[in-house]
């Protein structure tokens, strides 16, 4: 990875919190991934998760978009109560499907395997979701992907279907069209891990770049440079807990964790 | 008697022959439209994640592809009038194979939906569309691809499936043979002239099958391999080659 410059704002101004996950845990069949787990996350803030596999970094991620339903806890997002509805009382109620999708609307999420929509063509995966989803005005949304297009490096690409294309170009594709729907919050779950090596960092130019433009960012990654160029704050994630939670400097350099040291003394070996 | 071309290619061109080969066609085609939607209502039941809703469709499945379509059949068209229900033989038969076929359909179907990544799910869903949303712009134009081929091996199984409907009477092609064997009394003729309308049939949707398939079958966008980005290596290599 190249030697990213410290882009990083020391004096970037955050707002609100705009994500707030709250004493979350989850199970998947009696086996516990996610114990506890608060986090407050504020507007244009970057926050770099990190931890060994299996450690639950996907499954607090996918909770936050409510790809996956919670046991315990709460989690507000861009407003909203993920997944349920607040009565004046107090007295919650789950969502329906639909109410949730439309929740999702303000977070955006890039996966570790792109899912790109292989049928349609790059500017279709980038304009069908918001035309039909959001049911924005087609040429409007067309004139804003190839923007995004332009943006991620790949302005001559819109014809070609996600086949055709690289894995860095289809992940920088996969960001662009979850920027579309005009989100205000990123989520990404490993970016860069399916890629070849000389492919990471066009995709890690295209995160750096959305921080420095003040995006707000939860990013899932190991990825170090990336995290010390663009995060605030880095969190370490250990068999379902964060129990490292600094800014770069002190998390590369004097993290209060043992778990932190002996993960970084793996990723540094590497 | 002998085998006599002169009344083969009589029979082969006759008018009540060809309108019998007609009705098979028609009902054929009816039945796997009514079939198939059915087939489709029952895969997403059985996907549903309500109990009841599975329960159903899993009963009626096993039910109906555990006995015979001709005792389906027969129970429809002679056996339901003892309970009061009364249905005409064109009524009779399309429901008959219509409930048939889409006991099988819906397998195929789910087999379909269940071949899409995983991964277009999440997506769609991080995205903010609904189920409905992700299984008409995502999820179904992606199944189309693996369902068509077994539909095909559907219609072709349907267009000779019809033949048992001859036995409550229906006026299609076998129906139309026997009758026409028994005033003509020569057998061999009048069933292999039956026989030829079948391959027909079945021929000609091949020959549409092979299209479709070939449609649907071709990866998405424009034939051509994947394109990689051009490697600092490779750059070096043209470079040096040219020097
Ligand atoms: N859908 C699921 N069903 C059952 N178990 C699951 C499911 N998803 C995750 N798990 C389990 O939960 C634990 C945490 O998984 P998770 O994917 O969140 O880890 P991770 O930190 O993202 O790991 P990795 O670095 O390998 O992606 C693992 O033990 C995993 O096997
Ligand atoms: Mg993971």
């Amino acid at each position: 990875m190249n030697t990213v410059e410290h882009t990083r704002n020391a004096d970037r101004t955050l707002g609100d919190p705009i994500v707030q996950i709250s004493n979350v845990a989850k199970s998947f069949h009696g086996n516990k991934v996610l114990h506890d787990v608060s986090l407050t996350v504020r507007q244009g803030e970057v926050v770099v998760i990190a931890g060994r596999s299996g450690s639950g970094k996907s499954t607090l991620l996918r909770c936050v978009d409510y790809l996956e339903t919670i046991d315990s806890g709460e989690i507000r997002a861009c407003g909203h109560l993920m997944g349920f509805k607040e009565s004046a009382g107090g007295k919650r109620t789950a969502l329906k499907e639909a109410d949730i999708a439309r929740q999702r609307q303000d977070l955006g999420m890039v996966f570790q395997s792109f899912n790109l929509f292989p049928h349609l063509t790059v500017l279709d995966n980038i304009v069908v979701p918001p035309v039909q989803v959001l049911k924005a005005d087609e040429d409007a949304t067309r004139a804003h992907a190839r923007e995004l297009l332009d943006r991620v490096g790949l302005p001559d690409k819109e014809n070609a279907y996600p086949s055709q294309l690289s894995g860095g170009q289809q992940q920088r594709v996969a960001i662009a069209r979850a920027l579309a729907m005009k989100p205000k919050v990123m989520l990404f779950d490993e970016p860069t891990s399916a890629l070849d090596p000389e492919m990471i960092s066009e995709v890690l130019d295209v995160m750096i770049d959305l921080s420095t433009q003040g995006m707000t960012m939860i990013a899932v990654t190991h990825e170090m440079g990336f995290a010390r160029a663009a995060a605030d704050r880095v969190l370490l994630m250990h068999d379902g807990h964060i129990v490292e939670e600094a800014p770069p400097e002190k998390f590369f350099n004097n993290p209060d964790s043992e778990h932190t040291r002996l993960f970084l003394s793996k990723i540094l070996s590497h | 008697m002998t085998w006599s071309w002169e009344h083969f290619f009589q029979y082969l061109f006759s008018g009540y022959i060809v309108e019998g080969a007609w009705t098979t066609v028609w009902l054929a085609v009816v039945s796997m439209i009514l079939g198939c939607s059915l087939g489709v209502v029952l895969a997403f039941m059985k996907m549903s994640d309500r109990r009841p809703m599975r329960l159903i469709a899993n009963t009626y499945i096993w039910l109906w592809r555990g006995t015979p379509l001709l005792v389906q059949l027969v129970i429809i068209y002679t056996g339901l009038p003892q309970i009061g229900i009364r249905l005409g033989v064109v009524e009779s038969a399309i429901l008959a194979l219509s409930l048939h076929e889409g006991a099988y359909f819906a397998e195929i179907v789910r087999a379909g939906v269940m071949s899409v990544n995983k991964g277009q799910e999440d997506a769609s869903k991080a995205l903010g569309m609904t189920w409905a949303q992700q299984m008409r712009i995502v999820t179904i134009p992606q199944a189309i691809r693996v369902i068509i081929p077994p539909l095909g091996n559907q219609f072709n199984l349907m267009l000779k499936t019809t033949s048992l409907a001859s036995v409550i009477s229906m006026e299609e092609l076998l129906r139309h043979a026997q009758q026409l064997a028994q005033i003509e009394f020569r057998v061999l003729e009048v069933y292999l002239v039956a026989a030829c309308w079948y391959i027909l049939l079945t021929t000609i949707w091949a020959q549409v099958q092979k299209r479709l398939e070939s449609h649907y079958e071709k990866p998405f966008g424009p034939a051509g391999k994947p394109e990689a980005a051009p490697s600092i290596n490779k750059i070096a290599d043209i470079t040096s080659t040219q020097a």
